[in-house]
């Protein structure tokens, strides 16, 4: 008796001792994945990034200020100049309601924060909560080593950090630990049934719905797994509990099918189906029918856009050209994901077979889950976010699994080595003489636990040595499952190999995070060989607009900037990143499209004061309204038909053709194909005549802008200069008036004073410009192409 | 071929009920009371299509709360039935207070929404 008493109390310290581990170990994940957010902080300062977080930062400024009242009720005049938004009804509360609650809980437990710090923390303090989340989730899908390893994943997987950094105070840094934890509040509803976890399931949906778009994933999911479930044949009275409370019909008929299966025998269960199954038919086909005609009626057959991009990626860029202009609607390409997920992206494949075996309703749940994500991850990178908990899970079973038989394997082949028969842990583990053939729980704490009753159950060996063969026998009976024990040497170096894969994915997050992910994009670094340059133009452009205009002026420019400035500058915008009316935007779009009158004419109807244009070509910034400038024309053509993309014509000498049209994505009047001599000659004329005589020319191809290569201030040698005389000789070939000899002349003419430059010329100092020779003669390459400056002589 | 179908029919609704008549009491009140909601529910419906559907979410709540109870006693009806192997640990009070819950909360939501 005292063996097994003694037996029990040692594996209820293991579990004690385990259990504590499990506590230390997640919070040392949320004490991480807070920290690793805190780059930018660091770095620059405790500032709000982006666009999309200062609406969110003025919504929770009011709400702070005036009170929840007044909050739901607000209308906006401040921006979309003169249609107002209504901001109470159209924004999702649920980000900005929780920011200000921990504010107002802080401030009235005299912890007197500013409502910005509170911002700025709010997405590192979630993440946290995020991560313990997954560890709640993974933990019900498999057990709890693969819960821990999910939670260390996901504290440090560069796409969630990617929205989620200190700063990016935007709906998903709350939405993504709502999700995860409306998924494990499911999970846990469909392992035990019970109804108080189904109302908290409700619950945390309800607060999901209130944060995010993005709720209806989780209420397309569920339904769809609901379904797989049913079809699969394991549906179960605790499948309803799980997904009724939530919603509907197909799984009261199957509810109704199996209890009436219960009651009745099984012939006239036959004449019910029978019955059912025509009534049914019936039904169904009418349902269908109005459905049809009903969703036939609306014009994108029922869905909304940006879904309908979703499942059609080409139809936003045909249709609705303001959805495909925003850059994180695009489809990824293979690097975002390698940096996104890294190492994750091939243990998920693992994790995916690892959760076939067994099945269980959680872990074809999961299955589910990280397929849809999946797809739609690969239809816009936005939503690489939504896939990050998937990977996170599905790789965490994958490791923790993988560790598991190497541990295994290397722990039954010990006391061979040692010269001992072979002996398991009390209680849970009994292992038989033969060499591969195990039992193991797989909710055994992790790893170091095992180690530590490894040496305890050493000691108790020869005590329960017989104990141990009567339950060997029937533990063997009871399952005589056969788990995989590898070699030893291979076990120990695989988990080398793995440590070090963990390692690997660990500097790689660390580094994403700390360059690609931590720029606050209202301040911007420039290395220039002056040194650093940190510049803060937008928020002195902001400044300068709070300080120096009237509190009514009304400021005009790219929807992009638009929080911004109705944030910082204080002033009343015409359009902002909410994008809901697509005119308005378009209307501002003709503008900046159009020339100066017709400009000036449309900023005058709005009651504009100010325009804000940003250029970036001083430093050499890639995001600038220049480089929009395209975008400005395709929306703005999508509603005034007379802005047309292809009137923005680009000419250019013939070697620049190709590029214009496959980068500017410009019509070209002569490119690299050079197949009609006239034309180029045409173009070559106009290039080689005085400005009245070339504007003629390019007025008669309804050329808008001429491009022409400059190189002097570098002294790039391959621009239009230095090509210029075989422009004069091509076109005079084709137009006689245009000689070579009249542009020679010009050098040496009596307007121009040679008079300090031949007495150089004669003393030898400067060299005079060499006549041009052809290619491929023996002199080109010798002496250096000169036919129009003087060179130094050195 | 019609006789064998209705007296199927017949033989059919006759092992029904006898089947329904051996459940428990307990059981058949919360029957009782999913009947009743529905009916309910029905009542509104038809009362909408009558007068009219203005104010929409009111009509929306009264329904939807008419359709919350009868599923959440459903679960009930689930968790007391000693026939269920999966719920015979589970104690049928914890199963009550777990309902009542549930309907607090559904009508919390539905209070709000009524406008």
């Amino acid at each position: 008796m005292t063996v097994i008493a003694e037996a029990k109390r040692a594996s209820a310290l293991r579990n004690t001792f385990g259990g504590i581990l499990g506590v230390f170990i997640l919070l040392l994940i949320g004490v991480l994945a807070f920290s690793i957010r805190l780059f930018s902080v660091i770095k620059y300062e405790s500032v709000i990034h982006e666009f999309d977080p200062y609406f969110n930062y003025r919504v929770t400024q009011y709400l702070t200020k005036n009170g929840i009242y007044d909050f739901w009720n607000w209308f906006d005049d401040r921006t979309w100049y003169p249609l107002g938004r209504v901001i109470g009804g159209t924004v999702y509360p649920g980000l900005t309601l929780t920011a200000g609650s921990m504010w107002w809980l802080l401030n009235s437990l005299n912890i007197p924060l500013s409502v910005e710090t509170v911002c700025v923390f709010t997405a590192p303090i979630f993440s946290a909560n995020a991560a313990w989340a997954t560890y709640l989730l993974t933990k019900e899908v498999k057990g709890t080593g693969a819960g821990l390893t999910a939670a260390a994943l996901l504290a440090i997987v560069p796409s969630y950090i990617s929205r989620s950094v200190a700063g990016s105070y935007d709906n998903e840094a709350v939405a993504i630990f709502a999700l995860i934890l409306t998924f494990y509040l499911y999970v846990k509803t469909l392992n035990s049934g019970s109804l108080f976890y189904a109302t908290l399931n409700a619950l945390s949906y309800f607060y999901m719905v209130c944060s995010w778009g993005g709720y209806t994933f989780i209420i397309n999911l569920i339904p769809m797994h609901v379904l797989l479930c049913i079809v699969t044949g394991r549906y179960s009275s605790r499948l309803y509990i799980a997904y009724a409370p939530l919603v509907f019909v197909i799984i009261h008929v199957v509810a109704l099918v199996y209890y009436i299966k219960g009651i009745l025998s099984p012939k006239m269960f036959k004449v019910a189906m029978t019955i059912a199954v025509t009534i049914g038919l019936a039904v169904c086909c009418a349902v269908i029918a109005i459905l049809i005609a009903l969703v036939n009626s609306s014009p994108t057959k029922g869905w909304s856009g940006r879904s309908l991009s979703l499942l059609d990626p080409t139809y936003a860029s045909k249709y609705i050209p303001i959805i495909a202009s925003v850059s994180e609607h695009q489809p990824p390409t293979w690097p975002s994901y390698f940096v996104g997920i890294n190492v994750l992206a091939f243990l998920v494949p693992a994790g995916i077979i690892a959760c076939f075996s067994p099945l269980s309703d959680a872990s074809s749940f999961m299955i589910l889950y990280l397929a849809t994500s999946a797809y739609f991850s690969g239809v816009m990178v936005r939503l690489m976010l939504v896939l990050a908990p998937a990977a996170c899970v599905m790789s965490g079973i994958a490791l923790s699994e993988a560790f598991d038989v190497f541990t295994r394997s290397i722990k039954i082949q010990v006391p061979y080595l040692l010269d001992r028969p072979p002996c398991g842990d009390i209680n849970s583990e009994s292992s038989i003489a033969q060499n591969d053939v195990s039992n193991v729980d797989s909710h055994a704490p992790t790893d170091k636990a095992e180690t530590v009753s490894k040496e305890s159950s050493r000691k108790n060996q020869k005590k329960e040595k017989e104990q141990e063969i009567v339950e060997k026998v029937t533990s063997e009976s009871q399952n005589g499952k056969r788990l995989p024990v590898l070699p030893q040497e291979v076990s120990a170096v695989a988990i080398l190999l793995l440590t070090a894969l963990g390692g690997f994915f660990v500097v790689h997050c660390v580094w994403a995070t700390a360059h690609a992910y931590s720029a606050p994009t209202i301040v911007l670094k420039s290395y220039t060989p002056d040194g650093l340059h940190v510049l803060d133009d937008f928020r002195e452009a902001y400044a300068w607009l709070r300080q120096n205009t009237d509190v009514d002026d009304k400021v005009a420019s790219w929807w992009d900037y638009g929080y911004q400035i109705t944030a910082m500058a204080n002033r009343t915008v015409i359009i902002d990143n909410n994008t809901w009316n697509n005119t308005h935007i378009a209307t501002v779009g003709a503008a900046m499209s159009s020339p100066e009158k017709a400009a000036w004419e449309i900023f005058n109807s709005l009651d504009v004061n100010y325009v804000l244009v940003v250029f970036g070509g001083l430093v050499g910034y890639p995001g600038d309204d220049i480089n929009k400038f395209l975008w400005m024309v395709r929306i703005a053509g999508g509603v005034f038909p007379h802005i047309r993309e292809q009137d923005y014509l680009v000419a250019s000498w013939w070697d620049y053709g190709y590029q214009i049209t496959a980068m500017a994505n410009r019509t070209v009047i002569i490119d690299n194909n050079t197949w009609n001599n006239t034309h180029i000659a045409t173009v070559g004329a106009a290039m080689s005549s005085p400005e009245k005589a070339a504007w003629e020319i390019f007025n008669s191809l309804d050329v808008n802008y001429v491009l022409v290569v400059f190189g002097g201030l570098v002294g790039y040698p391959g621009d239009d200069i230095n090509k210029f005389l075989w422009m004069v000789r091509i076109a005079g070939g084709v137009f006689p008036h245009i000689r070579e000899q009249d542009y020679l002349a010009a050098m040496a003419s009596a307007s121009f004073d040679p008079s300090p430059i031949s007495s150089a010329v004669s003393s030898g100092i400067l060299l005079p410009p060499t006549p041009p020779t052809p290619p491929g003669s023996p002199e080109a390459s010798a002496t250096q192409q000169n036919p129009f400056f003087y060179q130094r002589a050195s | 071929m019609a006789k064998s179908t209705s007296s199927d029919a017949q033989m059919l609704i006759r092992s029904l009920r006898t089947a329904y008549a051996a459940t428990p009491t307990n059981l058949k009140i919360i029957d009782l009371y999913v009947v009743y909601a529905i009916v309910t529910a029905v009542i509104q419906v038809v009362c909408m299509g009558i007068v009219g559907s203005f104010p929409f979410n009111s009509f929306l709540s009264g329904v939807l709360s008419c359709e919350g109870t009868p599923v959440l006693a459903v679960c009930l009806r689930i968790q007391v039935n000693k026939e269920n192997k999966e719920f015979k640990d589970l104690p049928p009070e914890r199963a009550y207070a777990d309902f009542v819950l549930c309907d607090l909360v559904l009508h919390l939501v539905i209070m709000n929404f009524l406008g």
